[in-house]
């Protein structure tokens, strides 16, 4: 089609008009986009930078090791060991089935786990490490590693675990460690990041939870670039962490060892004290557990026999139990009296087998009466009716009073879980507690430990310690942390004169040494050995009939507290054996034996016990070395 | 043959025609495309494969192309204007018919070499069919209604085909592509006036169908809306390209990180980095001033489109040309506007640079007719 000039000079005009409008569109747009990148790439620059160092980096904590935990001497009570785990990564395995099919045959596999790490493997990025089997023994690791080039993707990894290579010994003090749970997170308001690494252990009872802090030490961390889909693709830079510290405690692995052979299999418990600082150099309950299964996670059987077993290996019956102390608070009522002036050493009162308090009557555990008995007689015989009238003389208030100072009726001060402040009555405690008024009948039950008064071993101990040398003694369980010593607290004086120490300690005296004594049969005879004690039985139940003739749940709890040696104390022993009968046939023989133990840092001369006893005490000695040598064997540690 | 009109014979012949060749324009391109290669190399990790080497072997022959092209008259490819839109437009039925599942979307033809996209075929091919349309159509009847009828159908069917799809971003370019050529052809403003109403009506009337069942548009259209809205909603899922692409651009800074020292495309943050978000690595890498000038070399090529087209006396060269120059910007207007947050994710390549055979081998066959145009111009 031809076109006119004007025609062609009109288009071209048109032309030129409207694409000149449309390219200074096009201009004012790029603009836009300038301004845009302007506004994203300058003005945002520092946020869009973040965000960016955000993606790329990710932080990797490096657990730290946990402190160890050592007794008085050294020996390892809490330690760690290297756990082997195999681990797979699905991009280097190839054929997963096949892979693990190889495995299976070199090291032991849980069908449960199998199925659960091709689960995750199938399901999680391929760079991933899933754990296919964990604490895998040190042979399979090496048949693992030494088959490496038929196992593609698969690798041995190494962690840390605790370990308690005593094992039973010490589970009631240290107790155990285990994994984070949610609880344990929502103790804490702001977690540290490391308890959220898997398999992370905390301390959950005893020492492990109550120096947990101090133990665990700081997580180390590592800084890495990661890809989008997260793979690691190198290290940036690394801080190790600093490992927890070591605790050394005051206790002695020997001793205690020798305790829980020496308990064997009664429901029982003994602390053992070095009675000038205070340092807790046995502190045993029994029947006892292997804090090792909890680490590695207990079986529900396990833990229901322990559960059930009526001998309650799970409880820590030094320090959580509380029982009526029986005639071992005889020394409390006896300095009560002589502190507030309303007898003396030699003054006497006639026990005739009973005492008539109000309407009721109350008996001397010697239904035939002990005649006149002054103080230490009155200790060495273990007569009730003279602290029966000891107390209506004295009342509850000054009774209460000095037990306290010898440190009943206060939560000993150490680092284990639920330690018991046991019971101290007065009469507004009664008011408070009961909602009734103190009657002279609870006064008269209390001097003899019976009644409302309950202790803890651990205190008993104290006491013990209080008495034998006048000061405030304080119990201390850690020596040092992370090589710092612990001071040493208390020891002031506890404002008892010193003469009514010395008439009570005589009278302790002479129910171990004198040949009428309650526990003369539990003497020690080697001269600078010789111990002064006393001992208790607390009633279960409100009864007369023998212990022989009722269950073993309703019997009396045998209790003994001693001191040694006599003219320079050294050590202090409080001993408890549930449901056992009569203090000095039970617990004494045995207050005695750890006594001894503890005195001669081991096992002691034949020559220390009295003449007629020494074949027996051979034989036990044997049987127990043997039942220890044995157990050791079994546990897989030198003796 | 309005061309008779000119003078034919100061019109070079020969080789002689090589030397007529706008070069300022083959080296703005040449430009272009390095940059392609150069973001192409780094984004493999300082490596030619497997993109940056391809990529430049389809350059050469893309420029191999433009050279033929231009080599050949512009009245010859005005006269086969309508037949190669036929031909685009049958290819387009074709592959919605039988072409092959790519991406969930079918778009593209094997063709032995490399993979034919008809759509980016039809950029081009109507570009020349308006053009030719409105170099035959008296100015007097441009505005006419019947007159503006047709040049709509031929718009809006390679429309409607790449629409169903679905290829938004193609039907997108090809729509404001059309309308453009149009209105630079002397279609009277009230028609666009109308077609623009008529396209918020219609925009509105898509939102209004959300969630009945005669929905326009596919669930992952309206949520790319959605994540363009406000891409923070989402962050990990819809929305992260786009977070991703910004963190790239924005922690550029004003000089960027040093080539090669992107961490969003380097640790594959960054989506589609070679392709759709090959901006992003090179704003991520050399910053404002690396964007800045990459835009500026895109402004720089439009301009000289349109100089190119006003020059130009014959109606077919100048209306092809402008065509040519404004589907080019709409491809990195579209792109960059995408890739900083401003418009929705349409899947519009970065021309020539983004890798990608079929749009850099298209539109260098576009800039090979804007040659032929500029050479065989009536002097």
């Amino acid at each position: 089609m031809r076109r006119t000039p004007r025609e062609t000079a009109e288009s071209s005009r048109k032309i030129a008009r409207r694409g000149l409008l449309l390219g200074g569109s096009q201009l004012a747009f790029a603009g836009v986009l300038a301004l845009r990148m302007r506004h994203v790439q300058v003005d945002q620059a520092d946020e869009f930078r973040l965000l960016a160092e955000e993606n790329r980096i990710n932080i990797h904590l490096i657990p730290p090791s946990r402190g160890r935990i050592f007794d008085r001497e050294g020996r390892v009570i809490a330690d760690n060991e290297n756990t082997y785990r195999i681990t797979m990564r699905r991009e280097d395995a190839g054929d997963l089935e096949d892979t693990i099919g190889k495995l299976a045959q070199l090291v032991s596999l849980d069908p449960e786990d199998v199925s659960r790490a091709l689960d995750e493997m199938r399901h999680s990025p391929p760079f991933l490490q899933v754990a296919v089997a964990d604490r895998v023994s040190w042979d399979e690791i090496s048949r693992v590693a030494v088959n490496a080039p038929a196992l593609p993707g698969v690798t041995p990894e190494v962690g840390l675990s605790r370990v308690y290579p005593q094992h039973e010994t010490f589970a009631h003090v240290v107790g155990y460690v285990g994994p984070v749970s949610e609880r344990d997170l929502a103790r804490y308001e702001d977690p540290e990041p490391v308890l959220r690494i898997p398999r992370f252990q905390i301390g959950k009872v005893g020492i492990e939870a109550k120096f947990e802090e101090a133990l665990r030490g700081s997580a180390g961390a590592k800084r890495v670039e990661v890809n989008a889909v997260g793979r690691v693709m190198r290290e940036l830079d690394r801080r190790e962490g600093t490992a927890g510290a070591d605790l050394q405690l005051t206790l002695d692995s020997d001793l205690q060892d020798y305790i829980k052979a020496r308990l064997g299999p009664e429901s029982a418990s003994a602390v053992v004290m070095e009675v000038e600082t205070g340092d807790i150099l046995a502190i045993a309950s029994s029947p006892s557990y292997d804090p090792n299964k909890f680490v590695r996670g207990i079986s529900t059987r396990d833990y229901s026999a322990l559960r059930d077993n009526n001998h309650r290996p799970l409880a820590s019956k030094t320090v959580q139990d509380a029982y009526p102390p029986g005639s071992t608070f005889k020394m409390v009522t006896a300095l009560a009296g002589l502190a507030a002036g309303v007898i003396g050493p030699d003054d006497t009162a006639y026990c005739r087998g009973h005492i008539e308090v109000g309407s009721r009557r109350f008996h001397c555990w010697k239904r035939a009466g002990h005649g006149h008995v002054n103080l230490e007689n009155s200790l060495r015989d273990s007569c009730d009716v003279y602290y029966y009238e000891l107390a209506m003389k004295v009342g509850i208030e000054n009774i209460a009073a000095m037990g306290r100072k010898l440190g009943l009726g206060i939560a000993p001060d150490v680092p284990m879980s639920a330690v018991t402040p046991g019971l101290m009555p007065d009469k507004d405690w009664k008011r408070r507690e009961r909602g009734a008024e103190w009657l002279v009948g609870d006064s008269v039950n209390a001097s003899i430990g019976q009644g409302f008064v309950l202790t803890s071993p651990l205190q008993q101990a104290i006491m013990t310690a209080r008495l034998a040398t006048g000061r405030e003694i304080m119990p201390r369980l850690v020596r040092s942390i992370g090589g710092v010593q612990t001071p040493i607290e208390g020891g002031g004086d506890l404002g008892i004169d010193p003469r009514h120490l010395k008439w009570v300690r005589k009278g302790m005296i002479s129910v171990v040494n004198s040949p009428r004594g309650t526990a003369r049969s539990s003497r020690i005879e080697a001269d600078d050995m010789r111990m002064a004690g006393k001992t208790g039985t607390s009633q279960v139940r409100n009864r007369v009939v023998k212990n022989q003739d009722v269950p073993w749940e309703e019997r009396d709890h045998a209790l003994f507290v001693c001191y040694a040696p006599l003219d320079n104390p050294r050590i202090a022993v409080s001993v408890v054996i549930e449901h056992g009968g009569g203090g000095s046939a039970e617990a004494a023989p045995v207050a005695r034996d750890v006594m001894l133990q503890a005195l001669y840092k081991g096992t002691p001369p034949l020559e220390a016990y009295p003449s007629s006893d020494r074949g027996r005490i051979r034989e036990q000695q044997e049987r127990i070395a043997h039942e220890r040598a044995k157990r050791h064997e079994a546990e897989g540690r030198r003796a | 043959m309005s061309y008779l009109e000119y003078s034919v014979k100061t019109v070079p012949t020969g080789w002689r025609k090589i030397l007529f060749l706008n070069w300022p324009l083959v080296v703005l391109l040449s430009a272009v495309a390095s940059v392609g290669f150069l973001m192409l190399y780094s984004v493999a990790g300082g490596s030619l494969q497997p993109w940056a080497e391809p990529q430049m072997k389809r350059y050469l022959l893309g420029l191999g192309a433009m050279f033929f092209v231009a080599m050949v008259p512009i009245w010859l490819w005005r006269n086969l204007s309508a037949l190669i839109y036929l031909g685009a437009l049958g290819l387009l039925i074709l592959v919605e018919l039988f072409g092959a599942i790519g991406m969930g979307a079918q778009r593209w033809i094997d063709i032995g070499f490399m993979r034919l996209q008809p759509s980016e075929l039809m950029k081009v091919s109507l570009v020349m069919a308006l053009a030719a349309y409105y170099d035959w159509l008296p100015l007097k009847r441009v505005s006419r209604p019947i007159w503006v009828l047709l040049p709509l159908l031929l718009i809006l069917a390679p429309t409607i085909l790449t629409l169903i799809q679905p290829d938004l971003g193609t039907a997108l370019l090809l729509m404001i592509g059309g309308g453009a050529m149009m209105f630079m052809a002397g279609v009277h403003w009230a028609y666009f006036a109308v077609v623009i109403a008529a396209g918020v009506g219609t925009v509105y009337t898509v939102f209004l169908s959300r969630g009945t069942p005669w929905q326009l548009l596919k669930d992952y259209q309206f949520r790319r809306i959605d994540t363009f809205l406000d891409p923070s909603t989402d962050p990990l899922g819809a929305g992260y390209h786009i977070t991703q692409a910004k963190i790239a651009m924005g922690s550029g800074g004003w000089t960027g990180r040093g080539f090669m020292q992107g961490t969003q495309s380097r640790l594959n943050f960054l989506p589609e980095k070679h392709t759709d978000f090959i901006f992003n690595t090179l704003a991520e890498e050399f910053g404002f001033v690396g964007g800045l000038s990459l835009l500026l070399l895109y402004v720089l090529i439009v301009i000289f489109c349109v100089f190119a087209a006003i020059q130009n006396k014959d109606r077919y060269s100048s209306l092809l040309i402008l065509g040519v120059g404004l589907t080019f910007f709409l491809f990195f207007a579209v792109n960059m506007s995408m890739v900083m947050g401003l418009a929705p994710v349409v899947g519009v390549p970065l021309p020539l640079v983004s890798y990608g055979g079929s749009a850099m081998l298209v539109l260098m066959i576009a800039f090979g007719l804007v040659q032929s145009a500029h050479i065989h111009r009536p002097r």
